[in-house]
């Protein structure tokens, strides 16, 4: 952690970290976050949610910090909402989008973060098209690594704002049944929600075709099914997933359209969940594949509610992770 | 020159020894084992009370690297690594660079074979040219220039029409064709053994089915040209169960499994080093059932011999995220702990069956010399010291490269000493008695 050592106030330091700081370095993946980790993180992103509704949306929490967003996969979403949390937490930003091109010619991911770590930023927001990519580059720095998608393992961050979402809407993520729907297996949406949710204690559900349902994914916890009507029976959230284009080509589904009628969330499927229950998506859609115009745009869509919490949360973990400094954000 | 190892457990399962004897070496050759041989005219080693003499150790499955990846390990590297694993002859993999599929690159790796005068080497020639599964390679020539089987490792057998040729026409100079079996597009850009580590850490998962395909396709095709055909570094449960089918019903097919195999299982990808790139081979560290299975046919007499696939890569190749790194770990200095470790110690198999799966059926099946002590056989001996707690250190392999999942970790059984046509080319310093031996 790079907090400034022996200030005046050290004698609290230990107690104030306890209770608002992520006592590691890196947030790798929500597989190793503890339940009062992940609490800590929904309870610190409403307090940040707030900086987002006032005139003036910024606070000093990392004025001085660097922190580098390094992408080497194509990314508006998720690397504009980290861009806007370290903005309004007075973080300096550096943005790098690496083609995977330039890899191909030369330099290792290894080399790429020594030579920015001899720069000294604090932190290293990461997105990488290999799994694993963020444990190999925490290995390497000392600078926070925060995952923002990595291969198909985890997308922590997009499984906290879901929750976040989810808390919002229904006041508590125990005891909800939430039915999760699409491509399980190239998914590191899915790795991180199930993660989560398990951890909280939600019955989770996961639904696709055979095809695309990992191996042994009921050691994760969840009820896994081919039934979609099933898995939207008495849902109080349905999550859809991303059906990636090219998937027909490695034969996992005939075609889109073949999709949208077993798998595709209409009206007519949404009756038998929950009266109240909630449509969530990641993004980017592909309406009338995975999700009907109708549904994305209805009433119970809270898709944008997605992306407009997905800051706050990343303020909280920027501002969490950077630990021990968070005195100065209060002043 | 006389020398006569005097004392000491002796284990030659071809001589159907096991007990108590010496072992009486004129030059390169051994003239005789028995009790209280004469020690006229011959330089004496005691060999203390808690070793083991065995005829030498034949690693049927290794990669030396050269010509061509001499970064990673060279003939000279690779063989010092084998003396010091406890083996004295290694037959190293044609996929180098160019690929070992004419006289002339034979010729060469034996020519450094030579100038290094450590392990013997026994090269395998290519099944196709180039391995890449169009043309048949010249499989005359290269066994003339001292080819001991042919492959296309590191890939399978393009396809079963090529496999059923090499089959027939190797069959014509008796030696085996050696498959690494899998089913490419079962398997497509695969990095791990599908299962729930897979799954869990977001890596491309090949199923245990791709492997037993290929198994079967090999076994089926033997069985219908009547030709020797052994299976590479098998890992599946599913591809054992092919095998044990397979001589049951008289088919003349072999199979070998590497340390890491049944030592380790996919766990190993996750922790204690998530992503630890020394834990990529292939084919892949599989769930337990498929290591238990390894165990039970090591066991039973189902797994013929055990080899180590030694894979060396530089610290830079590895040193890259999960999937862009290259399959495979070295393996020569750490096959003889791991064995005795988990397989004697843990009382699964005797010594003889140990010295079985290590030297007689590699020289059986490979129709190569050693696998015994009778008297006029080649003085190739490694000696054991069977409860000597080794701690495996990577920094300290004598193989150019370092890459091994098991450093710092504390097994019990070691080499002792490696002895190949008479000469003594490695003496573990550890072990005061044989201080001075050389």
């Amino acid at each position: 952690m790079s907090a400034p050592a022996g200030t005046q106030d050290e004698p609290r330091t230990d107690r104030i970290q306890a209770a608002t700081a992520l006592r590691r370095k890196d947030l790798l993946g929500i597989a190793e976050l503890t339940t009062e980790e992940i609490a800590l993180v929904l309870d610190t992103a409403e307090a940040m949610k707030e900086v987002g509704e006032r005139p003036i949306k910024k606070v000093p929490a990392l004025r001085g910090k660097t922190v580098v967003n390094l992408f080497f996969e194509p990314s508006t979403r998720t690397r504009t909402s980290f861009e806007i949390a370290e903005k309004r937490l007075s973080a300096d930003t550096l943005n790098i989008a690496v083609g995977t091109s330039s890899v191909v010619k030369g330099e290792t991911l290894a080399d790429t973060a020594l030579n920015l770590e001899a720069m000294r930023p604090d932190m290293i927001v990461l997105r990488h098209s290999s799994s694993g990519a963020c444990h190999l580059l925490s290995r390497i720095c000392r600078s926070a690594i925060i995952n923002a998608g990595d291969g198909m393992h985890e997308h922590p961050t997009q499984a906290l704002l879901d929750a976040f979402t989810i808390r919002e809407h229904k006041k508590r993520l125990a005891g909800l049944k939430v039915a999760i729907v699409g491509d399980l297996q190239h998914s590191r949406v899915l790795r991180s929600n199930i993660h989560l949710l398990t951890k909280m204690g939600s019955d989770v559900w996961v639904c696709g075709p055979p095809t695309l349902i990992p191996a042994d994914i009921g050691r994760f916890g969840v009820r896994a099914t081919s039934a979609v009507d099933d898995a939207v029976t008495g849902a109080d959230v349905i999550m859809l997933l991303r059906i990636q284009l090219e998937r027909m080509e490695g034969a996992y589904f005939p075609s889109l359209r073949e999709y949208f009628n077993v798998f595709g969330m209409t009206e007519a499927r949404l009756r038998r969940a929950k009266p109240d229950v909630i449509i969530m998506h990641p993004g980017p859609m592909n309406r009338g594949v995975e999700i009907a115009s109708e549904v994305a745009d209805g009433p119970y869509s809270v898709i944008l509610e997605q992306v407009a919490n997905g800051v706050a949360v990343r303020m909280a973990v920027l501002y969490l992770l950077a630990g021990g400094t968070e005195h100065e954000a209060a002043a | 020159m006389k020398r006569l190892l005097k004392g000491g457990r002796v284990v030659d399962p071809a001589g159907g020894i096991d007990g108590v004897r010496d072992v009486l070496v004129e030059d390169d050759r051994i003239a005789a084992v028995g009790r209280d041989l004469p020690v006229a005219g011959a330089r004496v080693v005691e060999i203390p009370a808690g070793l083991v003499v065995c005829p030498g150790f034949i690693d049927m499955h290794v990669h030396l690297r050269e010509p061509g990846q001499e970064h990673k390990e060279t003939v000279a590297t690779g063989t010092a690594a084998a003396v010091a694993g406890g083996f004295t002859a290694v037959a190293c993999m044609p996929n180098t660079s160019p690929v070992n599929d004419n006289a002339n690159v034979t010729a060469y790796i034996l020519s450094r074979a030579a100038e290094a005068s450590l392990a013997r080497v026994y090269p395998i020639g290519a099944v196709s040219r180039g391995s890449k599964g169009e043309l048949l390679a010249d499989i005359a020539e290269l066994r003339q220039a001292g080819c001991v089987a042919i492959t296309d490792d590191g890939r399978p057998v393009a396809t079963a029409l090529l496999l059923r040729r090499a089959l027939e026409y190797a069959g014509m100079f008796g030696i085996p064709v050696i498959d690494h079996c899998e089913d490419p597009s079962l398997e497509g850009d695969a990095v791990a053994h599908e299962g729930y580590q897979a799954a869990a850490l977001g890596l491309r998962g090949m199923p245990g089915a791709g492997e037993a395909l290929g198994v079967e396709r090999g076994i089926l095709l033997s069985e219908l040209t009547g030709s020797d055909f052994h299976v590479a570094h098998m890992s599946a449960r599913a591809s054992l169960r092919s095998v044990r089918r397979g001589k049951e019903a008289g088919v003349h097919v072999t199979c070998e499994v590497a340390p890491h195999h049944f030592t380790l299982t996919d766990e190993a990808l996750a922790s204690p080093v998530p992503y630890d790139t020394n834990t990529k081979m292939n084919p892949p560290l599989r769930e337990a059932a498929d290591r238990d299975a390894m165990l039970s046919g090591i066991a039973d007499g189902s797994i013929d011999a055990i080899a180590t696939d030694h894979a060396p890569h530089h610290y830079d190749e590895k040193n890259v995220e999960f999937d862009r790194a290259p399959f495979g770990i070295v393996g020569l200095e750490t096959a003889v702990p791991l064995s005795l470790d988990r397989l004697v110690h843990a009382g699964l198999i005797g010594l003889p069956r140990l010295v079985e799966l290590l030297s007689v059926n590699p020289a059986r099946i490979l129709r190569v010399p050693g696998g015994t002590l009778a008297p006029g056989a080649p003085a190739d001996i490694t000696i054991l010291a069977p409860d000597r707690t080794v701690r495996i250190e990577a920094a300290a392999l004598r193989s150019r490269s370092k890459n091994t999942p098991f450093d710092g970790w504390e097994l019990r059984g070691g080499v002792a000493a490696t002895i190949v046509g008479g000469r003594i080319l490695y003496v573990n310093a550890a072990v005061e008695a044989l201080k001075d031996m050389r």
